[in-house]
């Protein structure tokens, strides 16, 4: 199939996608690959869905469409009180986590991708092998400590670990935002007479907003998205986030599995990502693949 | 540290007679958040060697109690059990088969999204989607699609399996649910790097006669090289930390306990702290070594980062 996809003609394939939508002669097997990817992203999560809207003796059928459509599963986890604080939890969480992350990190990002200093290569270095460190290195013994000073179970505990993601992914994504960024205006505003803090204030964070935004949409979806830390050092409603809560529900016995439930929770989770990821497309895409191509 | 910058840039005279020298600026701004990281990570990891070095005392009810001998006890306790390699295995075989499938199929998808066609970016937005759900929504979504009444695997392929009830189709699962929820990514980054090929070089070489398939092996896989490295390297890492899934899919039944899951079960659920945070440490030096080995092969890359 890799080979096959091969640009035929390259370059009339350039062209056509900087005159936007117009492509007149693809081929049908580029539809019939396109359709595919189609299919295997969506139906997935179709099926989810699918599942949500299902209750009672209809959970237990493979039906594709449910056959008695019904909003009680969404009905039933908004009425759980232990779902709604896990969601206020997430939100305070992952908001406090990438703005510390951002703000933190853009200072740092700055200086790395334009001021004079020594070890910069190092810096880098070392704050991309944090990116690389298992959780569970850090999990294991800040479950102790959390529980001798009293940070165990609450909001603060887990911003705190977080920041060991938050703050490497800013300052890698940031890094090659501000590269971006012509010199010229910074190097207009030290003529000015502004210091080299602020053009950095005044000139760089202005242009860089985009590159901050989309930063923080990424830092956001990944405190969002953790699960190892938020189950070691929580252990109730006070400050489990909906990861954990979601996980965490249980049916009457081992083998009844709340799919229903789980899955319109589930469904009701992934909307506030799927909304940003609609809208920011390209910022996103731009975000993930910075620095990753230009080796 | 504080000295006025070397002469350097088109300014030099206003630079050095304004505000805080430029390195000692850098210095200024970099700091904080090396201090953090410090703070947040460096510091638990040594605790966590301390911790994995010693065994709870019923006498003192702490980590008082030196785990002989010479502090490796624990250590030597895990390299000695079969379950520390049963996780080592399951994590590789995990990582491995996971990471080449998102490999080809990412691959794939990438060199069809960078084809021109109506609504390109339809299908960009869609592919976001299974990288934007949660991993613990993924592992819920792939738990009802393989649940033997409730998914549509068994409808597609007869027979009524029990997926994740049996060795190894449990682990199998995980790795699909994990290709899923990862080959879109690495379609988005490997597109990247195939949009700075310039196309002029695929025009060259059909004017030679070079077949597509040539194209495909001369040209495009060596250019892409290293935004294939790069999206190895944190697919790779990703996968050897794995947790979630394996958590919430089977809870390390059937053979999916990973090292991560055994290192948490241990310490936490059966509060042995010394011997859990020392599986802990293992993980971290097993990544470590997979993360040297690929550093040397991309060390290249980096560099270029920082250089102007």
């Amino acid at each position: 199939m890799a080979a096959t996809t091969v640009p035929v003609t390259a370059e009339k394939a350039a062209t056509a996608k900087r005159a936007a939508p117009k492509a007149p002669g693809t081929p049908w097997w580029l539809w019939i690959c396109v359709a595919a990817i189609v299919v295997f992203c969506l139906v997935p999560f179709y099926w989810l869905v699918n599942i949500s809207l299902k209750t009672g003796p209809d959970l237990s059928s493979a039906s594709i469409v449910p056959p008695n459509p019904t909003l009680e599963n969404y009905k039933s986890i908004f009425q759980n009180s232990s779902f709604t604080r896990a969601l206020g939890n997430s939100a305070i969480v992952s908001l406090t986590t990438t703005l510390i992350g951002v703000i933190v990190g853009s200072f740092a990002a700055y200086a790395l991708a334009r001021l004079k200093m020594r070890g910069k290569f190092i810096i880098l270095g070392v704050v991309l092998s944090i990116t690389t460190f298992p959780q569970i290195a850090i999990a294991a013994p800040l479950f102790r400590l959390w529980s001798q000073i009293g940070l165990y179970n609450t909001l603060i505990g887990l911003i705190i670990p977080y920041l060991t993601f938050a703050l490497p992914l800013s300052i890698y994504i940031l890094v090659s935002f501000f590269r971006e960024i012509p010199k010229d205006l910074e190097e207009a505003a030290l003529v000015d007479g502004a210091t080299n803090f602020e053009a950095f204030r005044k000139v760089v964070v202005p242009l860089a907003a985009p590159g901050l935004a989309t930063t923080a949409i990424l830092t956001f979806i990944a405190a969002w998205n953790e699960f190892l830390l938020a189950t070691t050092l929580t252990s109730s409603v006070t400050a489990r986030t909906v990861p954990v809560a979601i996980s965490q529900f249980t049916g009457s016995t081992e083998f009844e599995v709340p799919l229903g439930t789980q899955s319109a929770a589930s469904v009701v989770i992934s909307i506030p990502l799927i909304i940003l990821v609609l809208l920011f497309q390209k910022r996103i895409v731009a975000g993930l693949t910075a620095g990753a191509v230009k080796g | 540290m504080a000295a006025a910058p070397v002469t350097a840039g088109p300014v030099p005279a206003r630079r050095r007679s304004r505000g805080i020298p430029e390195r000692r600026l850098a210095n200024l701004m970099v700091t904080p958040s090396l201090l953090l990281i410090a703070l947040v990570a460096l510091y638990p990891v040594i605790y966590g060697v301390w911790v994995s070095m010693h065994q709870y005392s019923l006498i003192t009810a702490g980590l008082s109690r030196w785990a002989s001998p010479a502090g490796l006890g624990n250590y030597k306790e895990a390299l000695q059990s079969s379950e520390f390699w049963d996780a080592t295995r399951v994590t590789l075989i995990f990582t491995v088969a996971s990471v080449v499938l998102e490999t080809i199929l990412g691959l794939a998808m990438a060199l069809i999204m960078k084809e021109a066609f109506r609504g390109q970016g339809v299908v960009r937005t869609v592919v976001l989607v299974p990288w934007a759900v949660l991993t613990v929504v993924t592992a819920i979504m792939w738990k009802t699609i393989f649940d033997p009444n409730l998914g549509f695997v068994n409808q597609i392929l007869g027979g009524n399996t029990v997926w994740l009830g049996e060795e190894p189709q449990a682990l199998l699962v995980m790795i699909f649910a994990d290709t899923w929820k990862t080959a879109p990514f690495m379609a988005l980054l490997l597109l990247a790097g195939l949009q700075v090929i310039p196309s002029d070089i695929y025009e060259a070489a059909k004017v030679d006669g070079a077949t597509t398939w040539q194209r495909f092996t001369r040209i495009t896989l060596p250019l892409l090289t290293p935004a294939l490295l790069v999206a190895l390297i944190f697919r790779t890492m990703d996968a050897l930390r794995a947790f979630d899934l394996p958590k919430v899919l089977t809870n390390g039944a059937n053979g999916t306990t990973t090292l991560s899951l055994l290192s948490q079960r241990t310490f936490q659920e059966n509060r042995l702290y010394g011997p859990g945070s020392a599986i802990a440490i293992l993980t971290f030096i097993l990544v470590m070594i997979v993360a040297f080995l690929y550093i040397r092969l991309v060390g290249g890359n980096l560099r270029g980062m920082t250089e102007d």
